[in-house]
C-alpha cells in the first residue's frame, strides 16, 4: 500500500487540465470525402441517393424530353393532326430507306399505290419502287398555330413536295398517326399532372385533417375514404363521366375529367398522409410549437408537412400513372375525351373493332407511348421513394 | 373480441349508408331521366308519344316524388330485397342480373385465385435472391404488367390469337350455350373460355401484388430474430416460411377487403373488348342510358361485397396478430 498512486486523503488535488490552446476538430480530422458527406444538405443527400438508381434516372430523363416536347409538338409532328390525307385512308406505315439501287440517296421513302381488293374489300397499298419521296428537314408543310398564338408552317421534317410520309400509317380519316401521337401527348400527359394536383391538394387536406384532430373528424374522414375506396374505380369514373353533358366544349370536358380522375383517387394519399401526420403529432416539437401557441394550420403546414413532403412526392409520382390510365380507359369507352381533341385513349378508341385491328395493326400504336410513360413513371417513383429517406 | 367484431360490425352501418347516398347523388346528378331521354329518342325515331303513358310511368316509379323521398324508397326496397325496376329492359333488376353476376362472381374468384397462385411463389423468390437476374427479370415483367392497360392486353391477344390461329378469342362460351340456362356441358364451355379474361384482368394484380409479397418479405427478412434462426441452423425453408413469411401476410390478409373492387373495376372494360356475358358491358350501358336503378343498384351491391370483404379481413387480422386487436382503437 506504500507505493499507492493516489494522494493521501485530505491532500489537494493536482490539476491535470492542460491549459494549452486546443482544436477539437485537430482530433477527430474526417476526410475531406466523410466531410463532404456529413455537411451535405438533406437535397444533395437525396440527389446522391437518386442517381444510384440508373433506371430512375434515365427514366426521368426520358419523361423530361417528352415534357419538354410536348411545348414544341407544332413543330415536331410532320403533319397537323387533323389534316386528311383522302387518298391515303389507312395506309400501312412507310418504312425509311437510305439506299436505292446500292446507291446512297439519305432518307427517303417510296411512294404508295393504292387499290382496292375487289374480293375482301380490303385497302392494299404497293410501294411503287420508281418514286422517291426524300424526307425534307425543317421544311414548310401544313400551316399550324404555334400555341394558338402565331401562325407558322416550319416543320423538323416533312414529306417530299407531292409526297407522303406515314411513318405509322394513317387512320380511318386519313390522318398521319404518328403527328397524332405526337399531338395527343399534350393532353394525355398534362392530364395526368392536373389530376395529381387536385389529388394532392384534397389529400393533404383531408389526410391532414383526420390526422391531426383524430377523434370524431378522423372517424368521418375515415368513413368517406372507406366508402369511396368500396366502389370500383372505373364504374365510379364512368358514372361521373356521364353526368358532364354532351354540350360541354371539348376543352370544359378535358378539365372535367382531370376533376373526376383527382376526385375518386384522392383516397390513397390521405391515407398516406394521415398515418404519418398520426406518427409525427406524438413528437415533441409539435407540443412545443402547440405550447408556443401555434396555430393548427402553422403547425400542419409549417412543421409537419415538411417532415414528410419527399414522401408525399414520390407518392404522388406513383400515382401519375394510374391517371393516364385512367383518361386512356375512359376515353377508349367513348366517356372521356372527344374529338376534336385528340389524346392517345381517343385515338385508341378506332382500335376497338378487333377486325378493323386485324386488317390494320398500326391503329394499336398509340398503345407504345402510354405503356413506356407508365413504365417511366413509374421507376421514376421507385427512385424518388427510395431517395425520400435519405438517411436509410 | 367479439366486443371488437361488434364495434367493426356497427362501423359498417354508417358506411353503406354514405355509399348509397352517394350513389344515388351520382345517379340523380345527370339533367334529365331516363324518361325524358326515351321520349327525346322517340320522337327522333319519328314516332308519336304518348304523353299520358310516359306520365302514367313517371307516377308509377316515382318520378314525380321528389328525390329525397325516391331515395328513401329505394333504401327500403333493397332492404326488402327488391333492387328497383330496369327501364330499358323492362324487367326488375334481379331477374336482369341474376344470371350474370354468377359469371361475375365465377371470373373475379377465378382470377383472385390465379393471383395468389402465381405471385406468391415468385414474390418469395424475388425476396430471398434479391438483386439476382432472376429478380431484375421478374419486377421488370411485374412493371411492365402493371404498365399494360388491360384492356389494351385483351386487344393485343384477341389480334394476335386471330392473326395466329384465325379464331376469335371473345366471349365466355360457345355460342350454341348463350341464353341456355345452365347445364353441365355449359359449364364445361365457361371453363375452357375462362382463362383468357382471367389471365388479362389478372396481369395487373398479379404484378402489383408481387411487389408487395416482396417488398413486406424482405423487410422481415433484414429483422434480427430471422438472423438467429438462422445462425441457430435451423433448416432455410423453416426459416424462411414458419417465422419471416408468416409475419410478411398481415398486409396480404388486410388487402383481402379492397381486393374485389380493384378486379371488379378492370373487368368491367377487358368485358367489353371480349364481349363478355358478365355485368359489366350491362352495367356501363346503363350508365350510359340512365337507366338508374339498375346502375345504382348493382353498384350498391358491390359496394355491400367489399364493405363484407374488408370486414372478414379486419377481423382475420385481428384475430391473427394481437397488436392489432389490443390496441385497434388508436392506430386503425
Amino acid at each position: 500500500m506504500t507505493s499507492s498512486p493516489l494522494p493521501p486523503p485530505g491532500a489537494e488535488l493536482r490539476h491535470c487540465v492542460s491549459d494549452k490552446p486546443f482544436d477539437p476538430s485537430s482530433i477527430e480530422r474526417l476526410s475531406p470525402a466523410q466531410e463532404r458527406v456529413y455537411l451535405a444538405s438533406q437535397l444533395r443527400l437525396m440527389w446522391w441517393k437518386f442517381r444510384r438508381h440508373r433506371a430512375a434516372v434515365v427514366s426521368g430523363l426520358f419523361l423530361a424530353v417528352l415534357y419538354i416536347s410536348i411545348l414544341f409538338c407544332e413543330v415536331l409532328a410532320p403533319y397537323h393532326y387533323q389534316t386528311r390525307n383522302i387518298d391515303y385512308l389507312y395506309a400501312p406505315p412507310q418504312a425509311i430507306h437510305l439506299f436505292h439501287e446500292g446507291r446512297f440517296v439519305g432518307p427517303f421513302v417510296y411512294g404508295l399505290n393504292y387499290s382496292l381488293n375487289m374480293e375482301t374489300l380490303k385497302r392494299e397499298y404497293t410501294p411503287i419502287l420508281s418514286q422517291i419521296h426524300p424526307v425534307r428537314f425543317l421544311c414548310r408543310a401544313d400551316t399550324y398555330e404555334f400555341w394558338g398564338v402565331w401562325k407558322s408552317d416550319v416543320h423538323l421534317f416533312c414529306p417530299a413536295e407531292g409526297g407522303t410520309l406515314f411513318l405509322l400509317g394513317t387512320d380511318r380519316l386519313g390522318r398521319d398517326v404518328l403527328s397524332r401521337i405526337i399531338y395527343g401527348a399534350r393532353v394525355s400527359l398534362t392530364i395526368g399532372l392536373l389530376g395529381v394536383a387536385i389529388t394532392f391538394l384534397l389529400g393533404l387536406i383531408f389526410g391532414g385533417l383526420a390526422g391531426y384532430y383524430g377523434g370524431l373528424v378522423d372517424l368521418v374522414v375515415q368513413r368517406i375514404i372507406e366508402v369511396l375506396q368500396s366502389l370500383p374505380t372505373i364504374p365510379l369514373w364512368l358514372a361521373l363521366a356521364a353526368i358532364m353533358p354532351v354540350t360541354w366544349s371539348p376543352i370544359v370536358v378535358y378539365f372535367g375529367i382531370t376533376v373526376i380522375l383527382g376526385l375518386v383517387e384522392w383516397t390513397g394519399l390521405a391515407r398516406a398522409v394521415r398515418s404519418k401526420l398520426l406518427s409525427l403529432r406524438e413528437e415533441d416539437y409539435v407540443l412545443a410549437a402547440q405550447l408556443m401557441g401555434a396555430s393548427p394550420y402553422r403547425i400542419i403546414s409549417r412543421h409537419l408537412v415538411p417532415g414528410f413532403m419527399s414522401h408525399l412526392i414520390a407518392s404522388a409520382t406513383l400515382a401519375i400513372p394510374s391517371m393516364i390510365l385512367g383518361e386512356t380507359a375512359l376515353s377508349f369507352l367513348g366517356l372521356g375525351l372527344r374529338p376534336p381533341i385528340t389524346s392517345w385513349g381517343v385515338m385508341l378508341t378506332e382500335a376497338q373493332n378487333i377486325n378493323i385491328v386485324a386488317l390494320y395493326p398500326w391503329l394499336l400504336t398509340p398503345a407504345i407511348p402510354v405503356i413506356l410513360v407508365v413504365l417511366a413513371f413509374n421507376f421514376l417513383g421507385d427512385g424518388l421513394r427510395d431517395a425520400a429517406d435519405p438517411y436509410k | 373480441m367479439l366486443l371488437y367484431i361488434i364495434r367493426r360490425i356497427c362501423l359498417m352501418i354508417p358506411t353503406l349508408f354514405l355509399t348509397s347516398a352517394l350513389v344515388f347523388t351520382i345517379m340523380e346528378l345527370p339533367p334529365g331521366d331516363y324518361f325524358e331521354s326515351y321520349m327525346a329518342e322517340l320522337q327522333a325515331q319519328g314516332e308519336g308519344v304518348d304523353k299520358a303513358k310516359i306520365e302514367f310511368l313517371r307516377r308509377e316509379y316515382g318520378f314525380d316524388k321528389s328525390p329525397v323521398e325516391r331515395y328513401f324508397m329505394w333504401v327500403g326496397g333493397m332492404l326488402q330485397g327488391d333492387f328497383g325496376y330496369s327501364f330499358e329492359y323492362q324487367m326488375p333488376v334481379t331477374d336482369l342480373v341474376g344470371s350474370r353476376i354468377f359469371l361475375t362472381i365465377l371470373v373475379s374468384f377465378a382470377t383472385i385465385l390465379l393471383t395468389w397462385l402465381i405471385a406468391f411463389p415468385i414474390g418469395i423468390y424475388s425476396a430471398t435472391h434479391q438483386y439476382s437476374w432472376g429478380d431484375y427479370g421478374l419486377t421488370f415483367f411485374g412493371l411492365l404488367g402493371i404498365a399494360i392497360p388491360n384492356f389494351l392486353l385483351a386487344l393485343i391477344l384477341m389480334y394476335l390469337a386471330n392473326v395466329g390461329f384465325g379464331t376469335s378469342i371473345g366471349h365466355l362460351m360457345a355460342p350454341e350455350y348463350i341464353g341456355q340456362p345452365m347445364s353441365w356441358a355449359k359449364f364445361r364451355s365457361i371453363l375452357s373460355h375462362i382463362w383468357i379474361p382471367v389471365t388479362v384482368i389478372g396481369l395487373s394484380g398479379t404484378a402489383s401484388m408481387i411487389r408487395r409479397v416482396r417488398a413486406n418479405l424482405l423487410d422481415e427478412l433484414q429483422k434480427q430474430y430471422t438472423i438467429t434462426a438462422k445462425a441457430k441452423g435451423l433448416h432455410p425453408f423453416k426459416a424462411l416460411v414458419k417465422y419471416p413469411l408468416r409475419s410478411s401476410l398481415n398486409f396480404f390478409v388486410g388487402s383481402i377487403g379492397g381486393i374485389l373492387p380493384e378486379i371488379v373495376s378492370g373487368a368491367e372494360i377487358v368485358a367489353i373488348v371480349l364481349s363478355l356475358e358478365t355485368t359489366g358491358p350491362l352495367l356501363i350501358k346503363a350508365l350510359q342510358s340512365q337507366d338508374m336503378y339498375l346502375a345504382g343498384s348493382f353498384l350498391m351491391f358491390l359496394a355491400f361485397l367489399t364493405v363484407i370483404g374488408v370486414l372478414i379481413s379486419d377481423i382475420a387480422l385481428a384475430a391473427l396478430d394481437p397488436r392489432i386487436r389490443l390496441q385497434g382503437e388508436s392506430v386503425r
